[in-house]
């Protein structure tokens, strides 16, 4: 158990691509940090960096308080687990889990008490005699939480464990990878790509692109104050709506046509060119055009049941501008061709700089 | 069910497959009958009539001493061979699989020695070791080695297994390298965040992972080493000094084809062709079912 911390982290192959581009993270003991981002984003070489799988270019990388950037990866005491699980395939799973024990020259006694300890909290006591190959996906996985838990590491590390898994699976398992995590309290920095295992088990969520952290923080922070239009396009779903717009002195002109004045929010200086962005979950519907802050013209609806999405373009646009969505209650019935009146809720518009993307 | 190509042509197909029918009715049916028809016989000194003798041919062979000393030159010959040639492809294999930069490049140079003719192979060692004119011969006589493979049985039989297990290499080094491309980079990872140090990864993970492959070419190479040696054996050492190099197959050509003993020669024939036959079997039995991991 202990901190985690990165400084200026950076990673430049062969001289010339730069995948990590100086990236700072601290995460406190035993809480759980996920680094989200399309692929590419250098989320991966992120974490395989403080494995000690890839050497650090530039930047230190501290496990508990210690510079480990010299160490290999058995030296830094931590355990990783694989997207594709990485078992032992010719290894029963009791082999595949006392291995690192083994070659730790750990008392064969005790390594027989931690593997059935951890067998039987992964519930995996029955398998302990069968291949990785005898074994469905679920339990591979388990078996690959299993050989880290064995180690009681310093911090656990995963690599988009979840994605082999079919969703139902993968639900499950999410579940029951934050509750082992918070239960060992051991320190763990987790990679997906998946935003809603991000929001889920993050204690820190690191939206990361092209290398960069665009945002650190709190999920819900990140979900609430996103810092930037790439972040407020990557977390939420359907995606925050972007719509070009410039400050004026009653309240923002839509490059799409019409003004729109959002309660409870700081407009930009006159002139200046930003986008609105407000989540689909954010618009309200009103009764009539007069109170509306945007006219949704409907092309198309999905129904979801719990909810309905409203897709389309602001009506003043006549078609040219950007899409629209909204997500309205599922007992509002909507057809093509609707045009439906929309209030945006307080205080919940988002106004980036055009310019920069970044949140005014 | 996969579906099933149907040419509309019934004449084509036939005519598509008779050249490789014919080669291998010309090369391997009509002399294998053949083979198997002379071993039964027994022609008179001077080739003027043949007689049926049953299975006289093989009791006479079996219980040859001289035939008994070849199964050993055999022995010795495929197992130094099969062993040698896999431990340094091996060997090979894992340190190409490291290199980054020229990879291609190195891979290129590893295999091309398979693609030289055994009897060239043999020649290239015949010349490097030559006692009279051979640049190694010389290296080994002035380190105080009596370098005399013309006499020396021992010496000619390490000179035909040099030869042999090097012409050998590239196969089984294509083998192996494909067989570590198989093996996921991130289990070497987890190998290596669960402590295991390199030499414990190879011996732990990167081995048995490879058991099929290793398999595959312990087979095949003692197949080459078996039948298709003939070439080096016959450019290197002729069989000889005595019978010191002569294996199953080089016997098989001396007795008949410079003896002219068709009788033994074919029945000796047709022990080799069961052997292959259990080879091939063997092969197919435990090779081609599928080895699953993960």
């Amino acid at each position: 158990m202990a901190t985690v911390e990165l400084k200026d982290v950076r990673k430049v192959y062969a001289g010339r691509v730069e995948a990590v581009k100086g990236v700072s993270i601290s995460i406190p003991d035993g809480a759980m940090c996920v680094l989200v981002g399309p692929s590419g984003c250098g989320k991966s070489t992120l974490l395989r960096m403080i494995a000690g799988l890839e050497e650090i270019t530039e930047g230190t990388v501290s496990i508990g308080g210690e510079v480990v950037n010299t160490r290999g990866p058995a030296e830094r005491d931590i355990a990783m687990v694989f997207q594709n699980y990485a078992l032992y395939p010719h290894m029963k799973v009791y082999d595949n889990m006392a291995y690192g024990l083994r070659n730790r020259g750990m008392d064969k006694a005790e390594i027989d008490r931690r593997v059935r300890e951890a067998a039987a909290t992964l519930g995996l006591a029955d398998f302990l005699e069968r291949k990785p190959r005898e074994l469905s996906g679920g339990q591979r996985q388990r078996v690959a939480m299993g050989r880290a838990i064995v180690r009681s590491p310093k911090a656990f590390l995963f690599d988009e464990p979840l994605s082999n898994l079919d969703a139902k699976l993968r639900g499950q398992m999410r579940i029951e990878i934050k509750n082992l995590q918070k239960s060992l309290g051991v320190t763990s920095v987790y990679v997906t790509h998946d935003q809603v295992e991000a929001m889920t088990l993050a204690d820190t969520l690191v939206v990361m692109n092209q290398g960069r952290a665009e945002q650190i923080d709190t999920p819900l922070a990140v979900y609430e104050r996103p810092a930037s239009i790439f972040v407020a396009g990557f977390i939420g779903s359907p995606a925050m709506n972007l719509l070009p717009a410039k400050g004026t002195q009653n309240g923002l002109a839509l490059a799409a046509g019409g003004t729109v004045n959002p309660k409870e929010t700081a407009l930009p200086a006159p002139g200046r060119d930003v986008l609105l962005g407000i989540r689909p979950e954010h618009m309200t519907l009103v009764n009539d055009a007069t109170a509306a802050d945007l006219e949704l013209k409907v092309t198309a609806v999905e129904t979801l049941g719990a909810d309905t999405l409203a897709h389309g373009y602001p009506l003043s646009s006549n078609g040219r501008s950007e899409p629209l969505i909204a997500r309205l209650p599922g007992s509002v019935r909507v057809k093509d061709g609707d045009v439906l009146p929309l209030a945006v809720q307080p205080g919940m518009a988002h106004i980036f700089d055009a310019a920069t993307g970044l949140r005014i | 069910m996969s579906p099933r190509v149907v040419f509309p042509n019934k004449v084509l197909p036939y005519l598509l497959l008779l050249p490789q029918l014919a080669i291998t009715i010309v090369f391997f049916y009509w002399p294998a009958s053949q083979a198997l028809y002379q071993s039964v016989l027994r022609e008179d000194p001077f080739g003027l009539k043949s007689t049926f003798v049953g299975f006289a041919n093989f009791r006479r062979v079996l219980s040859q001493p001289s035939y008994i000393d070849s199964v050993q030159t055999t022995a010795i010959f495929s197992v130094s061979v099969a062993f040698i040639a896999m431990v340094i492809a091996l060997l090979l294999a894992v340190m190409a699989d490291k290199i980054i930069r020229g990879r291609g490049f190195y891979r290129t140079l590893m295999i091309w020695p398979y693609a030289v003719a055994p009897a060239i192979a043999g020649m290239l060692w015949l010349f490097m070791f030559n006692p009279t004119m051979g640049s190694f011969a010389y290296m080994l006589r002035s380190a105080g080695i009596q370098w005399d493979p013309l006499l020396n049985g021992p010496q000619a039989m390490a000179l035909v297994i040099a030869a042999a297990a090097w012409k050998q290499i590239s196969y089984n080094f294509l083998f192996f390298v494909a067989g570590l491309q198989a093996i996921p980079k991130t289990l070497i990872e987890a190998a290596a965040i669960d402590g295991a140090g390199e030499t414990k990864r190879f011996w732990t993970i990167i081995f048995p992972l490879l058991a099929p492959t290793t398999f595959f070419l312990l087979v095949i190479n003692t197949t080459y080493a078996f039948f298709d040696t003939f070439g080096i054996i016959h450019a290197v050492t002729g069989g000889g000094p005595g019978k010191a190099t002569e294996t199953l197959v080089y016997k098989v050509y001396n007795d008949g084809f410079v003896n002219l003993n068709f009788g033994d020669s074919a029945a000796q024939s047709v022990i080799l062709m069961i052997i292959v036959i259990l080879l091939t079997a063997f092969q197919f039995r435990y090779v081609e079912r599928k080895v699953h991991y993960g």
